[in-house]
């Protein structure tokens, strides 16, 4: 019975494809997408001033508004700053505490590790990034505490605060892709760089980072895209800065039409960002 | 590639470092639970008890972990199938809408959590009608979570390539049976990562739980926020969050070890 | 090729997502320029055995968090009605979810009490039908923001002036104006905080408007465009002065009590809360007076538990509960009768409760509509969502 199934199934490779893809295309493309395109549709629409209710007039004053005002260049900016520091910050711990972990680590401690760099994800964010105002705080913080008599101040509330708060909350989102493809690396690759003559960078730089780039790739995703939306932190520990999503937030209730139009800007990152993903051919496939 | 003691012992350092970084925060969270201070305020200048009984006698906090759970399993379940035959369709397949389906995919968590909260609230209560409900906090956890499971999913399918896959049907298996032994045992650890991290974003949602969750329903990170802004008792979710955090090692830990990788690519 | 493929695949995207959209039924009242139509409860009858409730964190507590502190069990069980309470954690958030119609109830603030209004979500409330609406304070009752031409669209639940909060021990000599949160030589520079809202440009307007009378500025939230334009200039010169601006009170009493803030708006709670922490600061109403918040509780135009929803607005107005959620949530009760039952006897005056005299400087936040709310018919005001556009803009400059 199964194996004729099976068969069947092999026989017909688009009804194979069709199979993997209802349920997901369902729900993403009907409802979710269905749903998106509802609300960012109105980014072409107006608000009664005097009700406030959308207004279904297409024109394009709020993208105007949008692009004639410095402030949101300002904002846009800051917060793509704020997301390709944060991938970068994260990258730079998680590859060597991925490959302590895959590969020097003793197997019985290897999962212990896994279970350590988790934890994290259990304490709630707000508690976490109030944890890192306690931290952060000029003079009277923990770092400030610890730190302060010998010469290492906190960098106070702002920019680098959101940087270091949001590593933070997305860190275990780098390191696991990346351990678990570390993990899969066949040691006998590094062995046989080695046997050929490369020194440990050489072969770090020309086996090991191609062969862990499609983790790379997976990990950044997250960490990019989780800041780029991001607004909470900004609120608690950034100081007087502000991201997108603070905008978006701002306005979503009073003026439904002009958070679209902030909302598009994400998109539109994202499908650069993916476009440039593709081009470096590390997912082929994307 | 020898690892010299030297390079090993640099590694160890940068892994303290590294766990440094990730707990000196959790600490600060411990210690804070005690601090008799409302504000969190450094150093504690007193300690003491009353949040850690506060926090037993609260009966609010327990229901609102029963639902953060039982919302997160579901979600993450539902995402890891979802993801896991999208990103077999997309590596494995060509067809029609295959690169605009990253895009899609990735939408949910590069947005601001209020634009996926109002459409999806708009969606189930002008459209579909429905209201809200634990399956509503669940549709909306799942659709952020594709992502995770299908980006892990995808790059670990791009490493294994069909090969394995045809030499098993070469040798005379059948669709099913390639599946279950040899395609899904070399996924499983990216299934296991994405599943975790899934968990862990459905579990710390806060946005877009406000607007599909209905009346009556708290999950946890609501929960910490309504008693984060209550004047009296912030500091009992330091309680929880340590709690938290304190026990979770244990249940990751065992995971871990049912999870055994039939393979490793080998260690230093 | 392959961008040829990808180009026609946005494309299609595109399309579902513009047919999907259209599809779907939009905004379901048509856009009016008059008060929407609904109707009012004329009877009460039996309840329904639930009532949905949206409101700010602390004003609907079942004990669960705090065996002691507890209004709710007592009235679940006198009425039957099961409460559902959902906090929101903005007035955004509030109007948002009050627009779902999956609500019976809301503890709007000012600033979103008239959106709901003219939105067409809230329904007029019928004050035959709420005995304990007679006790209110009159200063509350049939206001502008809980109010249109004489018919109440809610319960008052409360009130708070925002204080000018000041560090004794650092700020010398202690300041009696608004005019220290906005001086450019402030020796303070950098550790004054403003309310992160787009209300506040209220609390620039009423400073013009006691310093500049030539701008005409007669209510703090009807600003005609130029009035507006300066309230907005004089925030960009106060922006280098500040540290931060807060939002939520434990991010506020944590700078406070660190010194990183040593200066600026405040709620008697925060200062209260401060204190009880050993920090030395003081809050004062300056000479201009200040602008002030009250919240009202609102029934949905779509409740689906009317009945329930009027026992409840009946229930947090009456004294017992009303001097409960004031006390725990730190402002001036709404109840007359509410002040003697209060566990701290002092609370009503701290809190200038009963001080008829203490509110008329008191300018409350309201949300700013076309139609000027200080009365005048030749001018046009800013509506509030130009208010969030400035703000936002201000907020990024």
């Amino acid at each position: 019975m199964r194996s004729s199934a099976a068969t069947w199934m092999h026989k017909r490779p688009k009804m194979r494809l069709l199979a993997l893809l209802t349920a997901p295309g369902l729900w993403l493309v009907v409802a979710y997408l269905g749903a998106l395109g509802a609300l960012l549709i109105t980014a072409f629409f107006t608000i009664d001033s005097f009700t406030g209710n959308v207004v279904a007039q297409f024109n394009l004053g709020n993208f105007q508004d949008m692009l004639t005002d410095p402030a949101y260049r300002n904002v846009v900016l800051r917060t793509l700053g704020i997301a390709i520091s944060v991938t970068l910050i994260c990258a730079i711990f998680a590859i060597p505490m991925a490959f302590f972990m895959a590969k020097i680590a003793k197997p019985k401690n290897q999962k212990i590790l896994v279970a350590l760099v988790l934890t994290p994800l259990w304490a709630s964010y707000l508690v976490k990034i109030y944890a890192w105002r306690s931290m952060l705080e000029p003079h009277t913080g923990v770092i400030d505490w610890l730190l302060g008599p010998i010469g290492i101040h906190s960098p106070g509330f702002g920019g680098p605060a959101i940087i270091i708060g949001l590593a933070y909350l997305w860190l275990p989102y780098m390191i696991l892709p990346i351990y678990a493809g570390l993990e899969r690396l066949p040691n006998s690759l590094l062995d046989a760089s080695g046997d050929l003559g490369a020194r440990n960078f050489y072969t770090f730089r020309r086996v090991i980072l191609p062969l862990i780039f499609p983790s790379l790739v997976a990990g950044s995703m997250f960490t990019f895209s989780l800041s780029l939306g991001d607004y909470i932190t900004a609120q608690i520990i950034g100081g007087k800065l502000q991201m997108l999503g603070n905008v978006v937030y701002q306005n979503f209730s009073i003026n439904l039409p002009f958070a679209a139009t902030i909302a598009t800007i994400p998109v539109t990152i994202m499908a650069l960002y993916l476009w440039l993903v593709r081009r470096t051919g590390a997912l082929a496939s994307l | 590639m020898t690892i010299s003691s030297r390079a090993r012992y640099a590694l160890m350092a940068l892994m303290g470092v590294g766990f440094a970084f990730i707990y000196a925060p959790l600490s600060v969270v411990i210690i804070n639970s005690f601090n008799s201070s409302r504000t969190f305020s450094w150093p504690p200048t007193s300690l003491t008890t009353q949040w850690w009984s506060k926090a037993i006698e609260n009966t609010g906090v327990r229901k609102a972990l029963v639902w953060s759970f039982t919302a997160g399993a579901m979600a993450t379940l539902i995402a890891l199938l979802l993801g896991t035959s999208l990103a077999f369709a997309v590596s494995r397949y060509d067809f029609f809408g295959k690169e605009v389906i990253s895009l899609l995919v990735v939408l949910p968590i590069s947005l601001p959590g209020v634009v996926t909260g109002i459409a999806l609230s708009n969606a189930f209560n002008q459209q579909l009608g429905i209201s809200t409900g634990l399956l509503t906090i669940v549709i909306g956890h799942a659709t952020f979570c594709i992502v995770v499971v299908y980006n892990n999913a995808l790059a670990r399918l791009k490493r294994m390539g069909t090969s394995l896959q045809e030499a098993s049907m070469d040798l005379g298996a059948n669709g099913i049976t390639t599946f279950r032994l040899i395609t899904l045992p070399n996924l499983a650890s990216a299934l296991f990562a994405g599943a975790l991290l899934a968990f862990g974003l459905s579990f710390d949602e806060i946005v877009v739980t406000t607007f599909t969750a209905g009346p009556g329903i708290e999950t946890l990170p609501i929960w910490i926020y309504n008693n984060l802004f209550r004047p009296n008792q912030a500091p009992i979710v330091n309680v929880v969050a340590a709690t938290l955090v304190i026990f979770s090692v244990i249940p990751i830990y065992l995971s871990q070890r049912l999870s055994q990788d039939s393979t490793s690519g080998g260690r230093f | 090729m392959r961008k040829k493929r990808l180009f026609s695949q946005i494309a299609v995207a595109s399309a579902i997502a513009l047919v999907l959209a259209a599809c779907s039924s939009g905004e379901k009242k048509a856009s009016e320029t008059t008060l929407p139509e609904v109707a009012m409860m004329k009877s009460l009858g039996a309840g329904e055995g639930q009532v949905n409730i949206v409101a700010w964190a602390g004003y609907v507590e079942n004990g669960s968090n705090d065996p002691a502190v507890d209004w709710v069990t007592g009235f679940e069980t006198a009425t039957g009605c099961k409460v559902n309470v959902k906090v929101g954690s903005t007035s955004d958030d509030m109007v948002a979810l009050m627009k779902t119609g999956e609500y019976d109830v809301v503890s709007a603030s000012g600033d979103a009490s008239l959106r709901l209004i003219y939105g067409g979500d809230a329904a007029p409330v019928n004050t035959d039908l709420v005995p304990n609406y007679a006790d209110i304070f009159d200063g509350l009752k049939s206001q502008q923001w809980n109010s249109v031409d004489g018919v109440a669209y809610g319960i008052p639940h409360g009130r708070g002036a925002n204080l000018l909060a000041y560090r004794t021990d650092i700020v010398n000599p202690a300041p009696t104006s608004w005019g220290s949160v906005f001086d450019a030589n402030s020796p303070y520079k950098g550790k004054i905080t403003a309310y992160d809202s787009p209300i506040y440009i209220a609390d620039a307007a009423l400073y013009l408007m006691k310093t500049q009378p030539d701008l005409g500025i007669k209510y703090p939230s009807a600003l005609d465009q130029t009035q507006f334009d300066a309230a907005v200039a004089l925030l960009k010169e106060q922006k280098p002065l500040i540290g931060e601006y807060w939002g939520d009170y434990l991010k506020h009493v944590a700078s406070l009590k660190s010194g990183g803030t040593v200066l600026g708006t405040t709620w008697q709670v925060n200062i209260n809360l401060a204190q009880s922490e050993g920090v030395k600061v003081e809050g004062i109403k300056p000479v201009e007076g200040s602008t002030g918040w009250s919240d009202t509780w609102m029934i949905s135009s779509e409740a689906k538990n009317p009945n329930c929803a009027y026992m409840w607005m009946d229930h947090i107005a009456s004294p017992e509960a009303n001097a409960a959620v004031a006390e725990w949530f730190g402002e001036a009760p709404s109840n007359a009768k509410a002040c003697d039952l209060t566990s701290d006897t002092n609370f009503c005056t701290t809190y200038h409760a009963a001080d008829a005299a203490y509110w008329d400087d008191v300018y409350y936040w309201n949300t700013a509509t076309e139609a000027c709310l200080d009365g005048r018919t030749d001018v046009k005001c800013v509506p509030y969502s130009e208010w969030v556009k400035a703000w936002s803009s201000l907020r990024n400059a």
